[in-house]
C-alpha cells in the first residue's frame, strides 16, 4: 500500500510547460504515474506531449479531470502562490519542488496550508514516489526502486537516491519514500511522515535521514522513542563535519546552536531506540541486519 | 546578503527610527575632517560584514581630529579578525564617523525567522552590550522573545509589552514600542532574515535611538529588491563562495586537503562525512546543483581546484538530471584548462554512466574509479592504489 500514493492518484503538473516541468512531468509518466492535466496559465486548451490537457488554472484542471495530487515547478517567486491555488482547489496532496522561495513567502502560506484539509510535500524537495502503485510525483530517477516494506524519509534529493540504491542493491525494496525538503519552513514535518508510515500495513520498518540545522530531526526522535511509534528505524544523521555558522547548500543546514549539530541529533535518535547508521556507505547494510534481527530476512 | 552598519542606518532613518548623526569616511583626511564637524569627538567605526568589531579593536571612540586620522590610519586597508571571521578577518574599505550619544540605558533587540514558530520572532534583552551570546548562554530568563503572528503582524501592545519588561515607562517606553514597530516593518518589507540593533539605547534626554544596526537581507529574496541589490559588497565575501555564488554553486571552503564535487546538498554533506571517516580532511563543500551543464561543472572543478590545500579530488553524482558523460565532460575541461595534476577519486551513478567513465578513462588523468561509497571509502583510505 504505501503512504501518500495509491493506484488512484490522479497527478496535475503546475509549470508543466516550463523546462523542468515537462522534463520530469514526462518521466513520471514513463514510470506510470497517472498524469492527467497540466496548468500553465495562458495556455490552457493545449495539449502536452499531443495526450495531457493544459489549463489555465487548477480549479479548471480540477473540475474536468479530477486531479487529486499537484506536482509544482514554478519558478520561486510565483511558487507560494501555486500552492495557495492548489489548496484553493480542494486538492489534498501538493508536493513543491521549487527551490528558492523566500522565506517570508513560506510564513504566510504555511498557516494557510495547515489551516486547510491538505497535505504539502516540500518546498525544495525531490518529491514522492510508491513503487509498488507505480506513482512517482517528484524528480527521483524511477529505476533505481524496487517495490517492498521499507519506508524511506529524507529532507534531501541525491542522498535519498543514494539510500535508495543501496537498499535496491541488496534487494530491499521500499513501500514509499519521501523527501520533505531541504528550507527552514516546510509543509510536512519528518513526525508528520513517520506518523503515516506507522500508520501504514506494509511499512515494516523506516530508513530515517536527517541533517544538521533545526530541530526536526530531535521531535522526530522524541516521536520514534514514544509509545504511540511501533517500527523499527535506521537512522543516518548527515553533517557531523560541518563548520557552525556557514550554510550547507540548504536553506535550512545551518547550525546555529548546539540542538542543531549532528553528534546531539545523534545522542536523541540513539536515545528513542533507533538503530545509527555509521556512515552514509552503511545505509544498505544497518537495513539488512536490521531486518534478519527482526526476522523479516532470512 | 549583509549590509554595513551605514547602510542599515539609512534605512533605519527612513523607517523614523533615530540614529547619530553620521559620515562615512574611506581615508584617515575623510575621518579627521569629520571628527572636526562633530565637534573634535566621535565614534570611529569599522565597516566590516562581522560582528565583535568592539572586541576587535575595530571601534573606537576619538576625543581629537588627530587621534581620529591616525586611527583611521591603521584601520583602512587592514583587514579585522574578529571572532565571527576567519583567521585571514575582513577587509575594512571604509570607517563610519559619528556624534556621540549621551547613553543612560543600553538594550538588546532583533527580529530574526525562528524555524520552530515558523515565523517571526522579537528578542529583547535589557542586557544590551557587545555578547548577547554569552547572555544568552548564562541567563537565558534575561531574554525576552515575543513570536509574531503573520497575520496581524507585531501588534503595538507586544511593542509595549517588550518594551515594559525591558524596564521602560512614560514617554520613552511609547517611543521604544514605536521603534519596535518599525522594526518588524524592515524587518518584513525588506526580506530580512536578521535585522539587529545592539545596543538600542535610552539617551539622556529619555528618547531611543539605534547606535548599532545589523540588517541580513534573504538572498532568495533579492529578486524583489533591486534597491538592496546595489548594497552588495563583494569585498566582504570569501571570494570563492561569491565566484561559486554567481554561477549558483554552493561552495564552503572547509580546512582539509580533499576538493569534493557533489550535486546534491544532502549527499554533498554526506560526501564529507564519508571523507572524514576515511581520514582524509574535505577542503571544501560543493553542491553543483540538478541540471549543471558541462560549463558548470568545468567551473566548479576549477574553483575547487584554485583553492592551495586541495591535493586530491573527490567526484560524487548521482545522476539524475545531470548526466554522467556532462559532468565527465566538465571535469576534463577544467583538469585541460588548468593543466592540473590532482588525482581524483570518482564515483558516478546514474544516466550515461558507461560514457562519462570512459571520457575520463581516456582522458590521461590519474583517475581511480569507484562504484559505491564504501568503494570510494577505501581509494580515499589508500591514496596510492590504482584503480
Amino acid at each position: 500500500m504505501g503512504i501518500l500514493l495509491n493506484e488512484q492518484s490522479k497527478v496535475l503538473v503546475q509549470g508543466i510547460t516550463g523546462r523542468e516541468g515537462s522534463f520530469h512531468a514526462r518521466a513520471c509518466k514513463d514510470y506510470g504515474t497517472q498524469l492527467v492535466a497540466g496548468v500553465t496559465p495562458g495556455r490552457g486548451g493545449q495539449l502536452f506531449d499531443d495526450a495531457v490537457p493544459v489549463f489555465d488554472s487548477v480549479g479548471e484542471a480540477v473540475d474536468a479531470t479530477q486531479a487529486n495530487v499537484s506536482l509544482i515547478f514554478v519558478p520561486p517567486p510565483f511558487a507560494a502562490d501555486a500552492i495557495a491555488e492548489s489548496v484553493d482547489a480542494g486538492i489534498p496532496l501538493v508536493a513543491c519542488i521549487t527551490e528558492g522561495i523566500p522565506v517570508h513567502d513560506m510564513v504566510g502560506l504555511y498557516r494557510y496550508v495547515n489551516a486547510n484539509p491538505v497535505r504539502l510535500i516540500g518546498p525544495n524537495c525531490p518529491g514522492m514516489i510508491n513503487p509498488g502503485a507505480r506513482c512517482k510525483v517528484g524528480i527521483m530517477p524511477g529505476n533505481i526502486h524496487m517495490p517492498g516494506r521499507v519506508g524511506v524519509v529524507s529532507r534531501s534529493g541525491t542522498l535519498t537516491y543514494e539510500a535508495v540504491g543501496q537498499l535496491t542493491a541488496q534487494e530491499i525494496g521500499q513501500s514509499s519514500c519521501v523527501g520533505i525538503g531541504g528550507d527552514p519552513i516546510i509543509g510536512s514535518s519528518f513526525v508528520d511522515i513517520l506518523r503515516l508510515y506507522n500508520d501504514d500495513p506494509d511499512t515494516d520498518l523506516v530508513v530515517f535521514i536527517g541533517e544538521i540545522g533545526g530541530n526536526m530531526e530531535q521531535e522526530a526522535a522524541e516521536y520514534i522513542g514514544s509509545s504511540e511509534f511501533g517500527k523499527p528505524v535506521c537512522s543516518l544523521i548527515v553533517g557531523a563535519t560541518a563548520p557552525s555558522g556557514k550554510r550547507m547548500g540548504h536553506a535550512g543546514a545551518i547550525i546555529t546552536g548546539e540542538s542543531a549539530t549532528a553528534e546531539s541529533k545523534i545522542r536523541a535518535l540513539e536515545r528513542a531506540g533507533a538503530r545509527i547508521i555509521p556512515t552514509p556507505a552503511d545505509i544498505g547494510d544497518t537495513v539488512a541486519k536490521a531486518l534478519t534481527e527482526i526476522g523479516l530476512r532470512a | 546578503m549583509k549590509l554595513h552598519e551605514y547602510q542599515a542606518k539609512a534605512i533605519f532613518a527612513r523607517y523614523g527610527i533615530a540614529v547619530p548623526d553620521g559620515n562615512l569616511a574611506h581615508t584617515a583626511d575623510e575621518t579627521a575632517a569629520a571628527t572636526a564637524s562633530f565637534g573634535g569627538r566621535a565614534a570611529v567605526k569599522a565597516q566590516v560584514h562581522a560582528g565583535g568589531r568592539g572586541l576587535a579593536g575595530g571601534v573606537r571612540v576619538v576625543s581629537s581630529p588627530e587621534e581620529a586620522s591616525s586611527f583611521a590610519a591603521g584601520l583602512l586597508g587592514s583587514r579585522l579578525v574578529t571572532n565571527q571571521t576567519d583567521p585571514n578577518g575582513v577587509p575594512v574599505d571604509s570607517v563610519l564617523v559619528e556624534a556621540l550619544a549621551n547613553i543612560d540605558k543600553e538594550m538588546y533587540v532583533a527580529m530574526t525567522m525562528d524555524r520552530d514558530h515558523r515565523g517571526p520572532v522579537l528578542i529583547a534583552s535589557a542586557g544590551g552590550g557587545t555578547s548577547i551570546e554569552q547572555l544568552a548562554a548564562e541567563d537565558p530568563d534575561a531574554i525576552i522573545t515575543e513570536p509574531v503572528d503573520p497575520v496581524l503582524g507585531l501588534m503595538p501592545y507586544q511593542c509595549r509589552r517588550v518594551a515594559t519588561r525591558l524596564g521602560l515607562s512614560g514617554p520613552t517606553l511609547r517611543d521604544a514600542a514605536g521603534v519596535l514597530s518599525a522594526l518588524y516593518r524592515i524587518f518584513v518589507e525588506n526580506d530580512c532574515s536578521l535585522v539587529e540593533v545592539n545596543p538600542l539605547i535610552v539617551t539622556g534626554g529619555g528618547s531611543i535611538m539605534a547606535l548599532d544596526a545589523k540588517m541580513d537581507v534573504e538572498d532568495d529574496a533579492l529578486f524583489r529588491h533591486t534597491d538592496l541589490q546595489q548594497l552588495r559588497d563583494r569585498n566582504q565575501e570569501d571570494p570563492l563562495e561569491a565566484e561559486a555564488a554567481d554561477d549558483d554553486i554552493a561552495y564552503v571552503s572547509l580546512d582539509g586537503s580533499v576538493g569534493c564535487l557533489v550535486n546534491g546538498a544532502g549527499l554533498a554533506m554526506a560526501t564529507l562525512d564519508v571523507a572524514n571517516a576515511a581520514g582524509a580532511a574535505p577542503a571544501n563543500f560543493l553542491d553543483v546543483g540538478g541540471g549543471a551543464t558541462d560549463e558548470k561543472v568545468a567551473k566548479a572543478v576549477s574553483i575547487i581546484l584554485s583553492d592551495p590545500k586541495v591535493d586530491r579530488v573527490l567526484v560524487n553524482v548521482f545522476g539524475g538530471i545531470l548526466r554522467c558523460d556532462v559532468a565527465a565532460r566538465g571535469i576534463t575541461m577544467a583538469y585541460e584548462q588548468l593543466q592540473a595534476k590532482q588525482p581524483l577519486v570518482v564515483r558516478m551513478l546514474g544516466t550515461n554512466l558507461d560514457e562519462g567513465k570512459s571520457i575520463l578513462a581516456g582522458s590521461g588523468l590519474d583517475v581511480t574509479f569507484a562504484d559505491t561509497l564504501t568503494e570510494v571509502t577505501a581509494a580515499l583510505s589508500n591514496p596510492t592504489a590504482e584503480a
